[in-house]
């Protein structure tokens, strides 16, 4: 099959981008996606122009390096799916195909379709670990952790940091990758000491991050590869209001702390 | 310094935190929406005969301490409302600011789509209905305390009905979202019981346009005359 791609080519950080007009021609439809671009960017190296840049790692739909839009949805039209999961045989001969890197303050594009996702690291690296040495696996049941609760765990874990839901998000916010890095530690009995330390120091690294707000329209569950729901959002929320509550004194002493409460860490 | 220790240092301020400023919409939205269902069951009382409803009227006037109250509520309520949402709008208009050539939203909700629209359309008319059928500034027949005149000499132009319903269609709009958006919102939500608090949100707002669209309808189709 032929296609027509309209691809965003932007230098680097500081150029401004433009759409471009190539064509895929003789498209396997049992190709990823990316193999497509692969065969793509071969032609263009052949030609001696630049190849089209865009993020991959493992192709196996589990690394959250891939991501763009196609035609205005992030990750393309399949449900539940990466970029690099996504075949050719999801469209047809003659489609034309508008890719766009993720949009938004926070993702600045680096090149072509690859944005800077260091927010995210940012994010995470406010808080979204346990802080005490877990050592190696324990025995299975030696910390008993309720069915439910492992599942919604595991179902918030599975988010792949890709970004989509940034890209989808009509306010560009990081609530639902937020919400599941606070839901999946809050669920577990191994998370809950720091359970509301977590809410605020990560909720408040995604507001300086400059996000968007919520509004719940439910866009990013509807592009998340890993189908995370936004039950995890409203968990986030719980969360945070219910510490910022607690701490709202703390909060407001802030600007005169010069040594960290939960100090004597590493 | 540790990551950790970082996002306890400079936290970010109470009501400067996005997920506050939406539980104060959220929650002056329940102030609201109180407002809204207790206002359509004052109204509904038109059905009952002029002197049911003036006589309600002038209770809800009997103690001015309560009414002031309850109207500066009211009034903050809106006022913290419209704040909010200027802000976060704000915040959305500077968090993407190169666009997309081509996007699509396929699971955003007319009613959720349709918020920064409804909003300000839904505030100029309660403006007017406050100067029309409160203050009585524009009303042709106004005479204070004369609820059930008013009323009827209002909705008996046509324009003025029209005007009324399709404003009671944004708000029920507006609300469909809203009601639903305010678990999520204050984290009472559960995959269980959302879907069901998306249905009862549609119901409860169809419910309150055809309660509230009944008295111009009553009017106009003469059920409801002086």
């Amino acid at each position: 099959m032929n296609l027509i791609l309209h691809v965003w080519r932007q230098k680097n950080a500081s150029e401004k981008g433009r759409m471009e007009r190539y064509e895929a021609n003789d498209v396997n439809p049992d190709m990823s996606f990316l193999e497509m671009m692969d065969v793509v960017n071969e032609n263009l190296i052949t030609q001696g122009s630049e190849p089209i840049a865009f993020e991959h790692d493992c192709r196996e739909g589990i690394c959250g390096s891939c991501g763009f839009m196609i035609n205005g949805i992030a990750h393309g039209p399949q449900r539940g799916t990466t970029v690099c999961q996504l075949h050719m045989r999801h469209f047809k001969d003659g489609d034309e195909l508008y890719l766009e890197p993720w949009r938004a303050r926070a993702f600045p594009v680096i090149k072509d379709l690859v944005v800077d996702r260091g927010a995210f690291d940012r994010i995470i690296s406010a808080g979204g670990y346990i802080t005490a040495h877990t050592g190696s696996a324990p025995d299975a049941n030696a910390l008993p952790v309720p069915k439910t609760d492992a599942d919604r765990a595991m179902d918030a874990a599975a988010c792949i940091g890709c970004g989509a839901c940034v890209a989808a998000c009509p306010n560009a916010s990081a609530a639902l990758f937020t919400g599941a890095k606070i839901s999946h530690l809050g669920l577990l009995p191994q998370g809950q000491p720091e359970r509301s330390r977590r809410a605020l120091a990560m909720v408040a690294q995604y507001n300086r991050e400059l996000f968007g707000s919520c509004t719940n329209i439910g866009e990013c569950e509807a592009v998340c590869p890993k189908e995370i729901r936004i039950e995890v959002i409203s968990r986030m929320n719980r969360d945070y209001l219910k510490a910022a509550w607690k701490d709202r004194s703390a909060l407001r002493d802030d600007q005169a702390e010069t040594e960290p409460k939960a100090g004597g860490r590493r | 310094m540790s990551p950790a220790a970082a996002g306890t240092r400079e936290r970010v301020r109470f009501f400067d935190a996005t997920i506050v400023k939406k539980a104060v919409m959220a929650i002056t939205g329940i102030i609201l929406f109180a407002f809204v269902v207790g206002h359509l069951l004052g109204n509904l009382q038109v059905f009952l005969g002029p002197a049911r409803i003036n006589a309600y009227a002038a209770f809800l006037k009997s103690n001015l301490e309560v009414l002031w109250f309850v109207r500066t509520v009211l009034l903050v309520s809106v006022l913290a409302h419209i704040i909010v949402t200027i802000q976060l709008a704000g915040l959305k208009a500077k968090a993407r600011p190169v666009g997309y050539v081509k996007k699509q939203n396929p699971h955003t909700s007319v009613a959720s789509r349709s918020m920064y629209y409804s909003g300000p359309m839904i505030a100029a008319f309660v403006i007017y209905h406050l100067l029309d059928l409160t203050i009585g500034a524009g009303h042709p027949h106004f005479a204070e305390g004369e609820v059930y005149a008013n009323l009827v000499y209002g909705f008996q132009q046509i324009p003025v009905s029209i005007a009324y319903i399709v404003a009671i269609g944004l708000l029920c709009l507006h609300l469909n979202h809203g009601i639903y958006s305010l678990f999520q919102t204050l984290g009472w939500a559960h995959p269980k019981y959302m879907p069901r608090i998306k249905r009862a949100a549609t119901v409860i707002s169809i419910l309150l346009f055809l309660g509230y669209i009944s008295i111009p309808v009553s009017v106009m189709a003469g059920v409801i005359h002086l």
